[in-house]
C-alpha cells in the first residue's frame, strides 16, 4: 500500500509474539504488531475475538491474566470505554480533571470541554448529560492529558445513530489536532473505514488482515472505492454479502 | 399539498372513532400535606372524644391534660434534667458508635487483611442480639453511665459497619478501571472514587444508627435506671400517671422525628447529585 508520512516510521505501540489465555482458552495467539506513532488505526473482530484483551493488555489493565510476549507502549495513555464512565458524584469538570494535577490543571480541563462542545457545562452532573455528551466529556477527560496513545473500546456503541456521526465528526477532528496514536476497536466496519488510516482485522487471536486506507479525510459511507475496502474486510471476517 | 393531506384527514377523522382517554390507573396527584393527615384526623379523634367523655381519663387522658403535665413538669425541673440525661446517653452513643462504625468499616473495606480480621468478628458481634449484652456489660462496667453508653454505641456501630463495608467493597469494578487508566494513586482513589461511592451506603446505615440509638436508650432506661426520660415514665407507670407517660412517649417522638429529619436533610445536601438520577 501506499507510504505513510515521515513522522510515522517511529513505533509508539511494539507487540512482540503477545499471548494471553483465559482458563487455558488461548484469547490472544502471538501478536506481532507495530503501530507509528500518530496513526489512526482501527481494530475489526467478531464478538469474542480477543479485541478487548488486546487494548486492555496495551492499556496494562489485564491484572492475573495469563500470557507472554513483549510489549512497549508510551507513557501517557488514555483510554474512552463504552460507557462514558464519568463518576456520577463529581461535576462534569471534576470529573474530566480526575487524576489530573498542576495549577493549570483546571484552566486545560475548561479547555478541553469546550473543545468538545461541552464549554459552559462543567458544573453540569454527569446524569444531567445525554449519552452522546457524556461520551464527549469522557473524550475531553482522556484528551486533557495530552495522551501518546488513545485506546478506544468502541466507544459509540452505545450512542444513536445521528449522534455516532457527529461523534465521528469529533474523534477525527481532535485526532487531527492533537495527533496521538489511536487504536479504535469496533465491530463497526463502517465505521472502521470512514474513520480510521489503517484497519486490523483480529482473527481466532492472529491479525488476519491489516489493511491501510489510504483516502482522503472526511469521507463518507458512500463513496464507491470505500466498498472495495468494505468487501475485503467483510471477507476477513468470514461475512459475504449477498448483492443478488 | 396542505390542503390534499387536510382534505384526506377530514374523510378518515369521519369513519374513525374519536380518541377517548383512558382510564388512569395510578393513584394520581399527592395531597397537599399528605404525611401530616392522618396524625391529625387520629389527634382530632383523640380530643373529640376526651371533651365527650366517652374515653376513660386514667387510660387515656385528654391532650391537654398531657399538654398540662409536661408544662408542670418543665417549669419544676424534673423534665429538663431527664431529657437532658438521656440524651447525653444518646448522643455518647451514638458518636462512639458512629466513630466506631466507620473506623472499622474503613479498615476492613479498603485492605484485605483488615477485611479478615474484623468482618468475621463484626458479623459474628452481629447475630447476637445486643440487648442480650445487658447482664455481661453490667457485671463488666457497673450499673452506671458507662455501660448505657457502651450498649448504645454496640446498637449504632453494627447498621452503620454494614453498610459502610458493603458501600465500599462493592464499589463498581468499571470505575476501579478507569481509576487505574487515569494513574490514580491509592489515596486518590479512595478518597476521590472510593469513599463518596460508598456514600449512599453510608446513609443508610446512619438511619438505622440513628433509630437503633433511640431504641437502645428506651430500653436501657427503664430497666436499668435512676434517671432520664425512661426512668420518668417508669416511675409513672408505678404511679399510674399515664399523663406522664404520655409526654415521655410524646418526647421520644419528637427526638425520634427530629434526628430523622437532621439525617435526611443531610443526606440530600451530601447526596445532591443523586436527585439527576431519580429524574
Amino acid at each position: 500500500m501506499a507510504p505513510h508520512t515521515e513522522q510515522l516510521t517511529r513505533p509508539a505501540v511494539r507487540l512482540r509474539g503477545l499471548t494471553r489465555s483465559f482458563e487455558g482458552r488461548t484469547v490472544l495467539d502471538g501478536i506481532d504488531l507495530d503501530l507509528p506513532a500518530g496513526q489512526f488505526t482501527a481494530l475489526l473482530g467478531h464478538s469474542g475475538s480477543g479485541k478487548s484483551t488486546l487494548l486492555r493488555a496495551i492499556a496494562g489493565l489485564d491484572h492475573g491474566v495469563a500470557g507472554g510476549g513483549r510489549l512497549t507502549a508510551p507513557e501517557r495513555v488514555s483510554m474512552v470505554f463504552q460507557d462514558s464512565r464519568l463518576l456520577p458524584w463529581r461535576r462534569v469538570l471534576a470529573n474530566v480533571l480526575l487524576g489530573l494535577e498542576g495549577k493549570d490543571a483546571e484552566e486545560r480541563g475548561r479547555a478541553a470541554l469546550t473543545e468538545v462542545g461541552l464549554g459552559g457545562r462543567e458544573r453540569a452532573w454527569p446524569g444531567e448529560l445525554s449519552g452522546g455528551e457524556a461520551q464527549r466529556a469522557a473524550l475531553a477527560r482522556s484528551l486533557v492529558r495530552e495522551p501518546e496513545l488513545l485506546l478506544a473500546d468502541e466507544p459509540f456503541g452505545a450512542l444513536d445513530a445521528l449522534t455516532r456521526i457527529k461523534m465521528h465528526g469529533l474523534l477525527r477532528e481532535l485526532w487531527k489536532r492533537h495527533r496521538p496514536s489511536v487504536l479504535l476497536v469496533t465491530h463497526d466496519v463502517d465505521e472502521a473505514i470512514v474513520l480510521a488510516d489503517r484497519v486490523l482485522v483480529l482473527d481466532r487471536g492472529r491479525i488476519g488482515l491489516d489493511l491501510i486506507i489510504d483516502r482522503p479525510h472526511p469521507r463518507s459511507y458512500r463513496e464507491p472505492v470505500l466498498g472495495e475496502y468494505r468487501e475485503r474486510l467483510l471477507a476477513a471476517l468470514g461475512v459475504t454479502e449477498d448483492h443478488a | 399539498m396542505t390542503t390534499t393531506t387536510t382534505a384526506v384527514a377530514a374523510s378518515d377523522a369521519a369513519e374513525l372513532p374519536q380518541v377517548r382517554r383512558r382510564r388512569r390507573l395510578s393513584p394520581g396527584r399527592r395531597l397537599p400535606a399528605a404525611r401530616l393527615a392522618g396524625p391529625l384526623v387520629l389527634l382530632v379523634l383523640w380530643a373529640a372524644a376526651s371533651a365527650a367523655g366517652t374515653l376513660d381519663t386514667g387510660a387515656i387522658p385528654a391532650p391537654w391534660t398531657v399538654l398540662r403535665t409536661a408544662g408542670h413538669l418543665w417549669t419544676d425541673g424534673t423534665l429538663p434534667t431527664d431529657v437532658l440525661t438521656s440524651l447525653e446517653r444518646a448522643a455518647y452513643g451514638f458518636a462512639i458508635g458512629l466513630t466506631a462504625g466507620v473506623l472499622l468499616a474503613l479498615a476492613s473495606g479498603l485492605s484485605r487483611t483488615g477485611e479478615a480480621l474484623i468482618d468475621g468478628t463484626v458479623q459474628l458481634n452481629r447475630a447476637i442480639p445486643t440487648l442480650g449484652l445487658i447482664p455481661l456489660f453490667i457485671l463488666w462496667l457497673g450499673i452506671g453511665e458507662t455501660f448505657k453508653i457502651a450498649i448504645i454505641a454496640i446498637v449504632v456501630y453494627i447498621p452503620i459497619y454494614l453498610n459502610t463495608h458493603a458501600a465500599l467493597s462493592g464499589i463498581d469494578s468499571r470505575f476501579v478501571e478507569l481509576a487505574e487508566v487515569q494513574g490514580l494513586s491509592r489515596f486518590t482513589f479512595v478518597r476521590q472514587v472510593v469513599i463518596p461511592g460508598a456514600l449512599p451506603g453510608f446513609f443508610v446505615g446512619l438511619r438505622l444508627g440513628v433509630t437503633g440509638s433511640w431504641l437502645g436508650l428506651v430500653v436501657l432506661e427503664q430497666i436499668n435506671a435512676t434517671s432520664g426520660l425512661g426512668y420518668l415514665m417508669f416511675q409513672a407507670q408505678n404511679y399510674g400517671q399515664s399523663d406522664v407517660i404520655l409526654v415521655g412517649l410524646l418526647i421520644y417522638g419528637v427526638f425520634g422525628l427530629v434526628s430523622d429529619s437532621v439525617v435526611r436533610l443531610i443526606e440530600r445536601r451530601v447526596l445532591s447529585w443523586r436527585r439527576t438520577l431519580s429524574n
